[in-house]
């Protein structure tokens, strides 16, 4: 059968950087195909090409047996092609059944949209999901679940050939996944095809025909997914022998994992809303504390309540020893906490600013002598800080925005350790920087670690976790629900502790 | 995207020189031009009458130039203005006011900043705390604080002869105008304070990226707050200089669309309107170039009415090269 | 399972509470005139009432539209004067002519402020500010900073005092036409519900393949085209153009629209709940020109300036106090 899909061949650079060299993808009418990659494969770059955000420097892709060169949103969704983004792209305000007819309503006298014919074919599709709720209602008052599916049934209402999911089980619970996982083989059945990608391989397994792996901007391979195993993903996305994976580790993080007892942060059992209802781990001196969870576990949240970005409603905190409760993150950094942000563009940096200024940001009351800055003192600091960490900058007064994510990443960390902190939370210290930078910022946290001061990660690359972690809290729906230690945690335990609670939950 | 492709050297070279000096280029045009048409432009009464007109202009945008930095707007800085200038004459020519005149004049100095204080804490906590909107949070004062200066005044023009208070117009220091010091004066401290001190730093930063500036521990609410009240306070000085230099407060006319004349300058001296820069000293470029646009079409028998027009034209097109400079 | 189209008021208070309240408020108000002045249910008073706040209830929903993108459109008092002074310069055409083509003057400036804002990308608050000033220039220069008589041998005048069938008078049909032309075109047209969408997020509705820059063209040019419709009902109500009109006009109407439970950032908002806010505002003025009549109290004009500012600050207070509860409520879920 001739596919539905097929890309070849694509390149796209962006202001020299590569991001895709040379990617491929072939999806057949019917079929589920999973793509997975690591962060920064490019697997986001060429569905974003795909469907018409990005325009590609070279490469083909026929569509339907056509070439195709879509260059918005609008067209693709009008091809056939519609996406179900990680982060919504509906309108939580609307109502769920405007967010599902809008663009293609039915009307009446030609121009009146017709509201009850609307309400029912919202209905109609819904309920073929096995889902029973009022049309009416704002969509933003439903669970993001609800909204994830109400985005698939406006794909399915716009007659989509090709569905993209993107990480579609991150924030669901896993009756929820169960419920998702009966609408793509609902579409399967009706001849659409979907593109799966996700991070949990152990979904692929249960829905997908085909597989396609990304690394380092190429396809490095496509199997049938009965012929593979779980391992041999793995090792094919990290692009290594997967007998040398069992051998030696992966990250710099791997280091001395002694006991250790002077606890420096005792959290117990904090809420600060629906997000994070209870919440307890404790901290020592000269330690890794991994938190381990899907997305939307509460994780984040887990870091913001100790950084006193989330007011705490109930529980309780402890630093060294002393009842600790912020209200500010000035709190937070004036008891020597830093928090590395997930998001280093909106949280992270400000863009228009050097790299002296972004690095002693955090720093700035510590450095007012007479009631202005100590420019002398900033400026020393700032070059040590650069030397140290190896920040590839022309100069101190270069604006960040024109460094690399790596060494954005560095800036900011430095930002951190110049506060000399007693306690780091890191949030995806490494997402989004490239291999080399990632090795480096590893071995800082390292060296943070071993000078004896104390690390909370959060990371969703496991091997992360896995190596670094002296002990890593499982949490689950806004709880920490149960504690491996090291050593002794592997990747398949770790995977086997998030699943069982997802289990558990159901 | 960042842009690292090997046509950026030159490129940049180009559009920075362009970037710093475009004012200094429409300024060179401007004063060219009049040099040429305008009768009598190279006398020293041409220039006294300009500096006392751009210094309040100037005062104004610098205040404005803050406000925009943190990514606001202070639409009420006319009004300000308004409510300042009728408050002076309102406690010297009281019973007071004429039984003390040094403590009368103290007051009159003092007590309209005070209520200026005020009016920008007002719009910097509606802002910062009650997050809503700043065109929306400044409106209110843009209409309410004129109708106040109106209602205490009646809407009378408050004719006075005081001449220690109407030096801050009409004083000359080294044959300059007190004001022009003044505003001199207040760019320096300005200046300083934006680019040495943590306040600066932050309300940079603040405009920049607001929630990295609250990640990494920066007081968000009050340097706002901070900068709107600057911006009030410097505006209601704005509106005493204005009352000094005419010896008469009309609070229907005092600061009328200065809003607009400030927010040109400020852009026009190169503040972004998405915040982040705070150049003070752009600011008195950009007032110095409204002051002449409007002087200049006023000299040439342009109508009052056509030059609104104008101004009007150079706001849109000084934003519209911003924005396209920086896509 | 329930018939989800049979309306269901109870539902509709829960997601509309401060619709809900700027009607009973609305009520509260009309009963308190009725009961406290003898001649506030008069004939007289009501469409003396209903003529002179058309103009506001007009520029009220145009504005409701723009703020439903999550724009703003400050340039209406202006464009309002500049209307009413082109109304006055083709009068003794008759109000055949001369009505829409001042309404086509207003839609003039409003194209100009879409022009620049979805193609020059120009925020709409400077863009609307600087047409403001634009438009205040251009109606001071066509009439010579003097207010223009209308022709009173036309029918021009007649608009506000001719009734329609002998009963309503014309100004009050026209907006009413509007009111309920515009309420069908966002509840009932794809047009209305884009623009809607955009107003809840404009990435999205991008993303959903929406017409956006076609939704935010209309939204600008309907409010020129409101405002235009309010120079003409100024101009025929007064006798005469009024270049200098319209200070405070946009206050008005944004805080009408804002206290009908509009969001300013768009995406949710009612017409019907505008107009309420603009009658609300109305008669708050009305209730003390009736207090000024009793004596009790003596407001001069200019207090109409504070109380419109304070008026749009109690409103302020209330929403971010109501949403602030509403998205905890909806987080919580």
């Amino acid at each position: 059968m001739a596919p539905l899909l097929a890309m070849s061949g694509i390149k796209k650079h962006f202001g020299g950087v590569p991001a895709l060299r040379s990617a491929s993808l072939e999806v057949a009418p019917g079929e589920v195909h999973a793509l997975i990659g690591q962060n920064g494969a490019g697997k986001s770059t060429l569905i974003k090409i795909l469907t018409g955000l990005y325009r590609r420097d070279e490469g083909d892709i026929q569509f339907a047996g056509q070439p195709s060169f879509l260059s918005s949103p609008g067209e693709a969704q009008s091809a056939g092609i519609a996406t179900i983004y990680q982060e919504l792209n509906l309108v939580p305000l609307r109502s769920v059944s405007e967010n599902v007819v809008m663009g293609q309503e039915p009307r009446s006298f030609g121009f009146m949209i017709n509201w009850p014919e609307a309400h029912k074919r919202t209905r109609d599709i819904l309920s073929r999901f096995g889902i029973e709720i009022d049309v009416t209602a704002p969509l933003g008052s439903y669970s993001t679940a609800i909204q994830q599916l109400v985005a698939i049934a406006r794909a399915v209402s716009m007659d989509a050939k090709l569905v993209i999911m993107d990480e579609p089980t991150s924030s669901l619970d896993s009756s929820e996944v169960e419920i998702l996982f009966g609408v793509v083989r609902e579409l399967k059945s009706s001849g659409v095809s979907v593109l799966y990608v996700s991070h949990f391989l152990d979904e692929l397994f249960q829905i997908c025909d085909r597989v396609t792996i990304m690394r380092d901007g190429q396809t490095v391979g496509c199997r049938e997914i009965a012929d593979t195993s779980k391992l041999d993903l793995i090792a094919a996305m990290l692009g290594r022998d997967a007998d040398e994976i069992a051998a030696e580790g992966l990250t710099e993080l791997a280091g001395g994992k002694k006991a250790y007892d002077e606890i420096v942060l005792d959290v117990d059992k904090v809420a600060t809303g629906p997000r994070l209802t209870d919440f307890s781990m404790t901290l020592h001196r000269g330690e890794i504390v991994g938190l381990g969870g899907l997305l939307g576990s509460g994780r984040t949240e887990a870091a913001r309540s100790i950084f006193g970005l989330d007011h705490t409603t109930t529980g309780s905190m402890h630093l060294n020893g002393k009842a600790f409760k912020p209200s500010e993150p000035s709190e937070a950094i004036r008891a020597r906490i830093g928090f590395l942000t997930e998001d280093r563009k909106a949280e992270g940096i400000v863009p228009h600013m050097s790299v002296r200024e972004n690095l002693t940001l955090a720093l700035l009351p510590s450095l007012r002598k007479n009631g202005q800055i100590d420019l002398e003192r900033e400026k020393k600091l700032v070059s040590e800080f650069i030397q140290k960490l190896g920040i590839k900058t022309s100069h101190m007064d270069q604006p960040i925005r024109e460094l690399s994510g790596g060494n954005q990443q560095k800036v900011l960390l430095a930002r951190w350790l110049a506060t000399r902190p007693d306690i780091l939370i890191l949030d995806e210290p490494t997402r989004g920087v490239d291999v080399g930078a990632k090795r480096e910022i590893q071995a800082i946290i390292r060296n943070f670690v071993d000078e004896g001061h104390a690390v909370i990660l959060i990371s969703s690359e496991f091997e992360e976790l896995v190596e670094g972690a002296n002990r890593i809290v499982v949490m689950h729906e806004g709880k920490a629900v149960s504690e491996l230690t090291n050593p002794g945690i592997t990747e398949n335990a770790l995977v086997k502790a998030l699943a069982h609670h997802e289990d558990a939950a159901t | 995207m960042t842009s690292l492709t090997s046509e950026g050297p030159m490129r940049t070279d180009i559009t920075t020189r362009l970037k710093h000096h475009g004012g200094l280029v429409a300024l060179a045009i401007i004063l060219l031009f009049n040099i040429v048409v305008t009768p009598n432009f190279l006398q020293a009464q041409t220039l006294a009458v300009n500096i006392s007109q751009v210094a309040t202009i100037a005062i104004v945008a610098m205040g404005m130039t803050l406000v925009i930095a943190t990514g606001g707007i202070d639409l009420s800085v006319g009004a300000v203005m308004a409510l300042s200038g009728a408050l002076a004459p309102l406690i010297f020519l009281s019973d007071f006011g004429t039984a003390y005149p040094a403590l009368g004049l103290i007051a009159a100095l003092l007590f309209p900043l005070v209520a200026a204080l005020v009016c920008g804490l007002f719009n910097g906590v509606i802002v910062a705390v009650l997050r809503v909107q700043p065109i929306i949070a400044t409106l209110i004062l843009f209409i309410s604080g004129r109708g106040i200066a109106q209602v205490l005044t009646n809407g009378n023009l408050q004719t006075f002869s005081n001449p220690e208070f109407s030096y801050l117009g009409t004083g000359k220091i080294l044959g300059f105008p007190f004001q022009g010091w003044l505003a001199i004066a207040i760019a320096c401290l300005l200046f300083w304070l934006v680019n040495r001190t943590v306040f600066g730093r932050y309300l940079l930063a603040i405009g920049g990226n607001e929630r990295a500036a609250k990640l990494a521990g920066g007081p968000v609410r009050s340097v706002k707050i901070g900068a709107y009240v600057i911006c009030s306070v410097l505006s209601g000085l704005a509106g005493l200089i204005v009352v000094a230099i005419n010896s008469a407060s009309d609070a229907a006319r005092n600061g009328n669309l200065m809003e607009l004349d400030a927010i040109a300058a400020a852009v026009v001296g190169g503040a972004l309107l998405q915040g982040g820069k705070a150049p003070i000293f752009g600011a008195i470029l950009g007032a110095v170039i409204i002051q002449l646009v409007k002087y200049t079409l006023l000299a040439n028998g342009v109508e009052d009415e056509v030059a609104l027009i104008a101004k009007a034209a150079i706001i849109l097109a000084a934003v519209y090269i911003q924005q396209a400079r920086k896509e | 399972m329930l018939d989800q189209n049979a309306f269901d008021l109870r539902k509709y208070i829960s997601r509309n509470p401060q619709s809900v309240a700027v009607w009973i408020a609305l009520f509260v108000l009309i009963g308190f005139g009725l009961l406290r002045y003898d001649n506030f249910g008069s004939a007289y008073n009501i469409t003396s009432f209903l003529n002179y706040n058309a103009m506001f209830i007009a520029i009220s929903v145009g504005m409701c539209f723009v703020i439903l993108t999550g724009g703003i459109d400050l340039s209406v008092g202006s464009v309002a004067a500049f209307t009413s002074v082109v109304a006055a310069y083709l009068s003794p055409y008759g109000i055949e002519v001369a009505m829409p083509l001042a309404i086509l003057s207003g839609v003039g400036f409003g194209l100009f402020n879409a022009i620049c804002i979805v193609y020059g990308r120009i925020p709409p608050f400077i863009t609307t500010l600087a047409t403001m000033l634009g438009a205040k220039g251009g109606s001071l220069v066509i009439s010579g900073a003097q207010t223009i008589a209308v022709d009173w041998g036309s029918n021009f005048t007649q608009l506000g005092m001719e009734k329609a069938f002998g009963v309503v008078p014309w100004t009050i049909v026209i907006v009413g036409i509007l009111i309920v032309g515009l309420w069908i075109v966002l509840e009932m047209t794809s047009l209305g519900r884009t623009i809607l969408a955009v107003g809840g997020g404009e990435d999205a509705s991008v993303m959903m393949g929406l017409k956006v820059n076609r939704a935010k063209i209309f939204v600008y040019a309907l409010s020129g085209g409101c405002a235009g419709l309010a120079g003409v009902f100024l101009a025929s109500g007064f006798g005469a153009g009024q270049p200098l009109e319209g200070v405070g006009w946009e206050l008005s109407a944004i805080a009408s629209v804002v206290v009908g439970g509009t969001l300013l950032t768009g995406g949710m908002g009612s017409i019907p709940a505008t107009v309420a806010g603009a009658l609300l505002l109305g008669l708050v003025f009305n209730i003390l020109n009736f207090e000024n009549g009793k004596g009790w109290i003596s407001f001069s004009a200019y207090w109409q300036m504070v109380i419109r500012g304070a008026f749009l600050f109690a409103v302020i207070l209330f929403q971010t106090r109501v949403m602030n509860r509403r998205s905890t409520v909806e987080f919580a879920k």
